[in-house]
């Protein structure tokens, strides 16, 4: 029987893929992306298993949200990302110093 | 019994496909992991009973997302090399950070136990039960007014992913529609009264 004690388990560790992820390929915007991606992966993970285990819906209900709201960001950060490239020809973010930052 | 084998299945190809996100050398194969991740993830959520969203996941980010994805890696041409420079000297903080928040969570678990019994089974659904509908009556009664803001969220996305990314090139030729309908024949013929030519 699949506990919820598995589902928390497999989203932290998803979870702190990611994060270790965003660590690895600082420098690649496109990959940051996929990581912040995967990062709300592993947190809708645990409303889904936490909707289920506690019997309320609402945690589903969140989690389309959460879906909404994900597929908003990339669509503006990868929009970004070709205008980006477009100017700079590079998409490296240690090179991103135009406002002085 | 079959589930718990199936989850160790798919949990195990979950952290693989996540961990080839994260160290793949070439982006194509980085969007490409992540697709089996979604779609694994969708398995899972199929094996806790979460049907609509295992396959809202697959229709909106595999179908979607990841194609935008790919289409952007596949579109720019970047340097790989220069992106790669330096990929291991962070690496050890980054591994640790990972390391941090598995203790930080598992510790958050172990000493407030969620008030739960972590370690039992979700309780057993109705025959007749059908979790697409049981969202569906919650998201138009209980969450109509954050489901049309979302609608509005996906606007402003659509709208502001455009406006980003058109291009106004001078000197193309274009077709000017409203200067093409509103022309009146007395602005295209011109009748020009000459006199006839003569034979020397």
């Amino acid at each position: 029987m699949i506990t919820l004690a598995h589902m928390l388990t497999l989203s932290a560790v998803l979870f702190a893929l990611s994060v270790a992820g965003i660590f690895l390929n600082r420098k690649n915007v496109l990959l940051l992306l996929m990581c912040i991606e995967l990062l709300l992966l592993a947190a809708n993970f645990n409303f889904v298993a936490f909707s289920r285990y506690l019997g309320q819906l609402d945690g589903q209900i969140f989690v389309f949200f959460v879906l909404t709201v994900a597929a908003a960001e990339s669509a503006i950060g990868l929009a970004i990302l070709v205008v980006l490239f477009r100017e700079r020809r590079s998409i490296n973010v240690e090179e991103l110093n135009k406002l002085q930052g | 019994m079959l589930p718990l084998i199936l989850f160790y299945i798919f949990a195990t190809v979950l952290v693989l496909a996540a961990v080839a996100v994260i160290v793949a050398r070439n982006p194509v194969y980085s969007a490409l992991s992540l697709v089996l991740c979604f779609v694994t993830s969708a398995a899972l959520w199929l094996l806790i009973e979460a049907e609509f969203l295992a396959i809202v996941l697959v229709l909106v980010y595999v179908g979607a997302v990841m194609v935008l994805f790919l289409f952007v890696v596949m579109m720019i041409d970047i340097d790989l090399e220069e992106l790669r420079a330096g990929f291991t000297r962070f690496a050890w903080l980054g591994w640790i950070v990972a390391m941090v928040i598995v203790l930080e969570i598992a510790g958050v678990v172990v000493t407030r136990k969620l008030g739960i019994d972590v370690t039992r089974g979700a309780a057993p659904l109705p025959a007749n039960y059908s979790n697409t509908q049981e969202l569906g009556a919650l998201l138009y009664s209980k969450y109509a007014y954050p489901f049309e803001i979302a609608a509005m969220v996906l606007l402003v996305a659509i709208v502001a992913a455009i406006t980003l990314t058109l291009r106004h090139r001078p000197n193309l030729k274009v077709q000017n529609i409203a200067r093409q309908v509103s022309a009146r024949a007395s602005e295209r013929v011109r009748l020009v009264k000459m006199d006839a030519e003569h034979r020397e």
